[in-house]
C-alpha cells in the first residue's frame, strides 16, 4: 500500500478501516541467500538496499526482540556529516544525502528535519580546528558555515556567552544537519524491505553459527536452524556477544550512553547545539521536549541504564551553557549500549570466516549513519567488494596501522 | 556504583578512572616470535563479555592505587575488589 495525503484523506472519511499492517510476520524459511542478524536501523536498511539497489530479495532479517527495540529507538535522533578524516567524511556525507531523499525513496514520513547543527567554539585554537574541519567537509561535498559570536548572539540569545570557563567565541554550523523521527526510520525501512520480499522475523534470537571448514553455512536460532549463503551480523551493542558465538574477539567494548528528555515546552531551540567542551548537546523534539545527553558512563556495560555521576555531569554541562534549561523538568532518562571501537570509527567488512560479514563499532554515532551503513553493507554483501566510501572501515586496520581516530585518543574506547 | 577499596573502604566510583579489561595486566613478551600478533591482540582485541568482567580501575582522586574490580556488566554488581599489585604478584610478577 502506497501512503499519500490523498490516502489519509480517504481513510479519514471511511473510518480508517482500510489500513493494513506495514510488514508481514512470516515464518522463517529453511534457507535464504542472505541472513541479516539484527533488526535495528542498520540491519533493516541493509535489507532494504539489498532488495532495492541490488535486486537480492531472498533475504531474512532476524531480530531477537521486536524491530527497532534497540538503539534505533533509544538514540537522540541527530543527523550530520561534520567529520574530519577522509576515511569517515565521504561516508557520512553520503549518509546525509541519503537522509535528504529518504522519505520520498521509501514512501514513509520519517520527519527528516534539517534544522541545523552547531558546534560551539570557545578559544582561538578550537576555531582553528573547526576551520580545518569545515575545509575537510567542503572537500567531501558537505556544507559548513563558520559563525562569530555576534551572529550567535542574534540567533541564540539564551546561551551563556560570557561563561567564565568557556566563553562562546563562535561556532561551526552545518545547516543541512538536523533531526529525524528515529522509530519511523526502522519502520520505513522495514516496510520497504518487506514490500520487496524480505522476510522480517521477530522474536528470533541467534544462538550459534553453523561454521564448517572456515565457511559459514547458516545460523542456529531459537526458531530453528536457518541456512544461508551469506550471514551478515549487524547487532551494534551486542557485537561482542554475537561474534563470540563465531569464536571471534573484536576491537570493541560495549559501553552505556545515557540520554535525557524534559517535559514538552514551546519552541525554544531552533536546531541542535553541541557544547563539546562541556560534554553536552541538546535539541528540541517536535513534541516539545528538550532531548539532550553527554558522555558515555565510561565502563563496560550491557545494562541499558547508567549511573548518577554522568547524570550530574550532563546537567552541569547544560546549566553552564544554557542556564534556562534549569527551569525545565526532566521527564525521562535512559541508557543504550554502544559498540565502542578502539579508534572511535566503525567496521563494515568481511571476517576471516568465509560467508560471515560484520557491521559494527558505531560508538554513539550509529543513527546518523543508518542509510549509508545499509547501502555500504548491502554493496559489500552483494558484490563482495567494499563501497567506495567505506574502503577504510576494515577489521584489520589496527594490525595494519591504518586507524581512523577522529579524536586522536588511541586505543581507549571510553575516551572516543 | 560503590567500589569497596581494600584499603580505604567504600568509595564512589566517580573517584576512579576506568581503564578496561584486567587482562591488560598480562603484557605480552616483546621478544617472543609472535610478538606483533600478541601485541595487536593485547592492544586492540577484547573479550567484552555480558556478565562477570574483571577490570582495572585507578583511584585517581584517592590513594592512586590500581584495583582489579570484578563486576557484572549486565547489572553493575561488584562482587570482588583487589589491589592490582596483589593480583599481578599472585600471577608471578615481580611488581
Amino acid at each position: 500500500m502506497r501512503y499519500s495525503a490523498f490516502k489519509i484523506f480517504r481513510e479519514g472519511l471511511t473510518g480508517n478501516k482500510g489500513w493494513t499492517p506495514a510488514w508481514r510476520d512470516p515464518e522463517p524459511k529453511p534457507e535464504y541467500d542472505i541472513v541479516i542478524i539484527g533488526g535495528g536501523g542498520h540491519g533493516l536498511a541493509t535489507a532494504y538496499y539489498l532488495a532495492k539497489e541490488f535486486g537480492l530479495r531472498n533475504v531474512a532479517v532476524l531480530e531477537k526482540g521486536w524491530i527497532g527495540s534497540g538503539n534505533v529507538g533509544r538514540n537522540t535522533t541527530i543527523i550530520r556529516s561534520n567529520y574530519l578524516l577522509p576515511g569517515n567524511e565521504p561516508f557520512y556525507e553520503m549518509s546525509l544525502k541519503l537522509w535528504e531523499g529518504l522519505e520520498q525513496d521509501f514512501n514513509y514520513n520519517a520527519m527528516v528535519s534539517q534544522r541545523s547543527i552547531l558546534n560551539l567554539i570557545h578559544s582561538d585554537a578550537q576555531r582553528d580546528a573547526f576551520v580545518r574541519r569545515a575545509n575537510a567537509m567542503f572537500l567531501a561535498g558537505a556544507d559548513a558555515e563558520l559563525a562569530d559570536a555576534d551572529q550567535l548572539r542574534a540567533e541564540l540569545p539564551f546561551l551563556d556567552f560570557d561563561n567564565a570557563r568557556f566563553p562562546i567565541k563562535g561556532g561551526l554550523f552545518q545547516r543541512r544537519g538536523g533531526t529525524v523521527r528515529h522509530d519511523a526510520v526502522a519502520w520505513g525501512y522495514a516496510r520497504g524491505a518487506d514490500a520487496r520480499g524480505v522476510d522480517i522475523i521477530q522474536n528470533c534470537e541467534v544462538t550459534g553459527f553453523d561454521i564448517e571448514n572456515g565457511k559459514c553455512r547458516g545460523v542456529e536460532t531459537t526458531r530453528g536452524a536457518i541456512r544461508a549463503r551469506k550471514v551478515a551480523v549487524c547487532v551494534a551493542g551486542s557485537s561482542g556477544r554475537v561474534m563470540a558465538l563465531a569464536g571471534m574477539r573484536l576491537p570493541i567494548e560495549s559501553h552505556v550512553l545515557q540520554a535525557f528528555v524534559t517535559e514538552g515546552l514551546k519552541p525554544v531551540l531552533p536546531g541542535v547545539i553541541t557544547f563539546g567542551a562541556g560534554h553536552f548537546y541538546v535539541s528540541q523534539s517536535d513534541k516539545g521536549g528538550l532531548v539532550f545527553g553527554g558522555d558515555i558512563d565510561g565502563y563496560n556495560s550491557y545494562a541499558q541504564r547508567g549511573n548518577l555521576p554522568v547524570v550530574e555531569d550532563v546537567a552541569e554541562g547544560g546549566m553552564a551553557i544554557m542556564p534556562m534549561i534549569g527551569r525545565a523538568r526532566l521527564l525521562r532518562n535512559w541508557g543504550g549500549i554502544m559498540d565502542m571501537s578502539m579508534d572511535g570509527s566503525p567496521f563494515i567488512d568481511r571476517t576471516h570466516i568465509d560467508g560471515l560479514y560484520f557491521n559494527g563499532g558505531w560508538c554513539y554515532g550509529g543513527f546518523k549513519a543508518t542509510p549509508a551503513s545499509g547501502m555500504c553493507y548491502a554493496h559489500l554483501l552483494a558484490r563482495d567488494a567494499p563501497h567506495p566510501v567505506a574502503t577504510e572501515m576494515r577489521l584489520d586496520r589496527f594490525a595494519r596501522g591504518h586507524l581512523i581516530d577522529e579524536k586522536g585518543m588511541g586505543n581507549q574506547p571510553n575516551l572516543h | 556504583m560503590i567500589i569497596h577499596h581494600p584499603l580505604l573502604g567504600p568509595r564512589d566510583a566517580a573517584e576512579f578512572v576506568y581503564l578496561g579489561d584486567a587482562a591488560l595486566i598480562d603484557r605480552p613478551d616483546w621478544q617472543a616470535e609472535n610478538a606483533a600478533e600478541a601485541f595487536h591482540a593485547y592492544g586492540y582485541l577484547r573479550d567484552n563479555p555480558a556478565g562477570v568482567h574483571q577490570e582495572l580501575w585507578y583511584h585517581e582522586q584517592g590513594d592512586r592505587s590500581w584495583l582489579v574490580v570484578t563486576r557484572n556488566t549486565v547489572n553493575h554488581e561488584i562482587s570482588r575488589v583487589e589491589l592490582a599489585r596483589d593480583v599481578a604478584r599472585a600471577r608471578g610478577r615481580g611488581r
